[in-house]
């Protein structure tokens, strides 16, 4: 069983580092922690938050992307977004994948 | 909005006429380009000062012929990225226009030092910077490669003519 | 090799002091992310798919040991140990944080080193062929002129904010291996019966969406009016290159669209009507710059060298890097080795922390404290003494740095793609090592013979796909990475933008494509000197095509 619906995902502004939004309205780095917005106006909400974040200067560039929630573990749905929440896919010792914080789906497929 | 001029926030002696406004018989005004070209009868002899605002897609030498009678031309900045001004500054300053050059539109304290390089002399600013700000941001490099683009009274090197004169 | 002067040296502390003052304005919120995003590019810092990245410039692809050994401590301490060497002859990396910035900058200019221009809509790292002042066949070192216009473009105070990127590409030698006919200006050296220097002059070449071929706008200006026309072109540019499209922005564009004619018109009637230059002072600049680049101590020694003969003879696998890596040099006993950063399987361009420093460490012993960074993402030793070239192999061998296929189907070049960039549609690594792995023998990329193949992640095409003789770019079709391949491009003197060969292949169908395409090749050309660009010239694409798609 799998909802579909978007996350927010920005990066931090101090480091870079990717980061998704979650549902107590911080930031996280492993997108399993992300809120996952069903609902257009839930979507909406998300990105009012992190317009705020961007003008508080925690994060910068924040967007929306489509990603699914299977067995409570969130996967982004393209290939871009996945590899941002993995890492390298050529350096598997680089990145989120590396660092324990991909999430459940540590995979490219 | 604040102007900058001799490096310190200065008050703007000039009154701007809009095209639909009459233009009055003395003070110092400036005006369209449009309105240069269709009121240059009465505008060529007026008793005050005379400005024009020009679009950043002029050539230069349509404003040859009224170079004499200006002693402020405003050259606006659509977005900060968009440099065209830089070089219509630069091409009227080698035209032999010397007095007021004034940018507007989205000028920003880091583009104020190349600003003043090409030739421009005042600036219409937002007021979301302190004045030092400002100061600091045109004297961030004292030390320049090209040649011609250090401006008049700024304490800024021309690094070729000094190793020039050293060697 | 150039030196900094006082001025210099306080032109980019002060850089640096600026940069440090933006940032801090940056993460204050002084600044909003649209208004430092052209500064930051300004110096180098783009924000990427996992982190920032830094791109550090190489002028002119020319560095010494003790700069090479610098980026290989910041590899170290401010990334992950490695860097990656572009196809603009420079360094970057890949997870820099931005409150580091200023201090990594400040690092550079301990040892002469910026990050100025090597983004934003500015001039950019001025380009060369990467054996200048070593190579046989060179007129003279072209690295005097890439210095004059690398600080006459630095903070260019007109040219900072053009409608897009400019890259500049000089070349001495009349064998082009600086691709000066696919740059926005490409400048190469002639000389006239006085034996005087003077520059061709190439305006509007490009690859990206819309390739061109570069126009001569000059066939030989005298090398002290250099600047002064450049000047004039980048102003014609600056006032009416277009700004209302990003993709119709570049000079090439308004070329196209004025015609060569007109183009050249408008530009040489800037050129006459400017106030005359003080040419004087571009000769005494370049005269002074001149004096760094003075050859160096170079010794007398025999055409034939013993050790090298009797290395060769006892090691099989020397004599083929030989073959393949090592370059004629001017100066006899000499050779120029060429260090491939294509490995089997490799990331192209890749090198670690570690491999850095071997390299900084062979250049101090073995080539006059003198490296290079050539296009194709590989560097350089160009001044070795045939005596010593055994000695560097075993050192670069015992680090991964041996692979022997310069300019063989093993030496790919590729942009970072989908793996870390952010303007990427696909992945190109994964490709480019799929590729490598499928010719790994060298005795089959001998028996292809000379061959380019470009990837590019994206249609801005920073793997130069266009000019590839098998050029690849990855595109994205509803979420799927696929890829088109293009046949017959050429970045040297027959530059020549490659044609589209049918419909693009899945990633894990590029390989088997290129075989096919080599196969056919193998099987129609005259013999073994008719490269693949000269059999695909003469048979066009008829047979690759039926190869590739008759079971289609």
């Amino acid at each position: 069983m799998s909802e579909k619906g978007q996350v927010l995902t920005a990066n931090r502004l101090r480091d870079g580092e990717v980061v998704f939004l979650t549902r107590a309205g911080t930031w996280s780095e492993n997108i399993d922690e992300a809120a996952l917005a069903i609902e257009k106006e839930a979507a909406a909400g998300l990105e009012a938050q992190g317009a705020k974040a961007v003008a508080a200067t925690l994060v910068t560039g924040a967007y929306l992307f489509d990603a699914e929630r299977k067995d409570g573990h969130v996967r982004a749905l393209h290939i871009r977004e996945r590899i941002r929440t993995l890492g390298p896919t050529v350096r598997m010792d680089l990145g989120k994948q590396a660092e324990g914080t991909a999430g459940a789906f540590a995979a490219l497929d | 909005m604040p102007i900058i001029k001799d490096g310190a926030f200065a008050p703007d002696p000039w009154v701007a006429i809009t095209d639909d406004q009459p233009i009055p018989a003395t003070g110092d005004i400036w005006v369209s380009l449009a309105r240069l070209d269709s009121d240059w009868g009465t505008l060529c002899s007026h008793a005050g000062e005379l400005g024009v605002e020009v679009p950043n897609t002029t050539k230069a030498e349509k404003l040859k012929p009224y170079l004499g009678k200006l002693s402020l031309i405003l050259l606006p900045f659509p977005a900060y990225t968009d440099g065209r001004a830089y070089s219509l500054a630069r091409l009227l300053r080698e035209e032999g226009y010397i007095h007021d050059l004034r940018a507007r539109g989205n000028v920003l304290p880091d583009q104020l030092q190349f600003m003043k390089q090409v030739g421009f002399t005042s600036f219409e600013v937002t007021d979301r910077f302190p004045a030092e700000v400002w100061t600091k941001a045109a004297q961030h490099i004292s030390a320049v490669y090209q040649e011609g683009y250090t401006e008049p009274h700024a304490a800024r090197t021309a690094i070729w003519e000094a190793r020039r004169a050293r060697s | 090799m150039y030196r900094y002067d006082e001025f210099d040296h306080r032109f980019v502390a002060e850089r640096v002091s600026q940069f440090r003052d933006q940032a801090a304005r940056r993460l204050s919120g002084e600044l909003t992310e649209e208004e430092f995003r052209p500064l930051r590019l300004m110096n180098g810092l783009y924000l990427q798919l996992h982190a920032y990245m830094l791109r550090v410039a190489i002028p002119y692809g020319t560095l010494n040991g003790k700069q090479m050994d610098r980026l290989a401590y910041i590899a170290e301490k401010y990334d992950r140990g490695y860097g990656h060497f572009t196809t603009r002859q420079n360094i970057q990396y890949n997870w820099i944080k931005l409150e580091d910035t200023a201090e990594i900058l400040e690092k550079l200019a301990e040892v002469e080193m910026h990050a100025i221009q090597t983004s934003g809509n500015c001039i950019r790292n001025v380009t060369t062929d990467q054996w200048a002042g070593a190579a046989a066949d060179e007129l003279a070192d072209p690295r005097p002129v890439g210095e004059l216009l690398r600080q006459w473009s630095s903070l260019h105070p007109e040219f900072s904010y053009l409608p897009r990127k400019f890259k500049i590409a000089v070349t001495g030698s009349p064998h082009d291996r600086a691709a000066v006919r696919v740059h926005d200006i490409g400048l190469r050296m002639h000389l006239n019966d006085k034996g005087e220097r003077g520059w061709e002059v190439i305006v509007g070449g490009g690859l990206g969406r819309t390739p061109f071929v570069g126009v001569t706008v000059r066939d030989f200006l005298p090398e002290a009016e250099l600047r002064a026309y450049l000047e004039a072109i980048m102003r014609v540019y600056n006032l009416y290159g277009r700004r209302d499209n990003k993709y119709k922005a570049r000079v090439k564009i308004l070329v196209h669209e004025l015609g060569k004619e007109e183009f050249q018109r408008q530009v040489e009637a800037e050129y006459a009507r400017k106030p005359a230059t003080n040419v004087e002072l571009d000769v005494a600049e370049l005269q002074r710059i001149e004096t760094y680049f003075a050859a160096p101590a170079y010794e007398e020694l025999p055409k034939f060298s013993t050790g090298f003969e009797n290395a060769r003879i006892q090691d099989k696998e020397f004599a083929q890097w030989v073959k393949v890596n090592v370059a004629h040099h001017k100066q006899q006993g000499y050779a120029i080795v060429n260090i491939s950063l294509k490995p089997e399987g490799g990331i192209p361009g890749d090198a670690t922390a570690e491999q850095m420093r071997v390299v900084a460490d062979l250049g101090r012993r073995f080539s006059f404290d003198e490296i290079r960074v050539s296009h194709a993402q590989n560097l350089v030793l160009p001044h070795v003494k045939r005596d010593d070239l055994y000695t560097v192999y075993i050192a670069l061998k015992a680090h991964n740095l041996a692979s022997g296929n310069i300019g063989l189907a093993g030496d790919i070049i590729a942009c970072p793609g989908l793996d870390y960039c952010a303007l990427a549609t696909a992945r190109s690594i994964p490709i480019a090592q799929g590729i490598s792995r499928r010719f790994a023998d060298v005795k089959r990329q001998e028996e292809i013979g000379p061959l380019k193949i470009n990837i590019s992640g994206c249609i801005n095409a920073c793997g130069h796909h266009h000019v590839g003789h098998i050029g690849i770019l990855g595109l994205d079709k509803k979420g799927e990475e696929y890829y088109q391949i293009t046949l017959g491009g050429s970045s040297s003197d027959d530059a020549a933008i490659g044609s589209i060969l049918g419909p693009g292949f899945a990633a894990d169908e590029v390989a088997d494509a290129i075989e096919k395409i080599l196969d056919t090749y193998l099987g129609l050309r005259t013999g073994p000197e008719e490269t693949f660009l000269l059999a695909y010239r003469r048979v066009g694409e008829k047979p690759f095509k039926e190869a590739l798609y008759a079971n289609h």
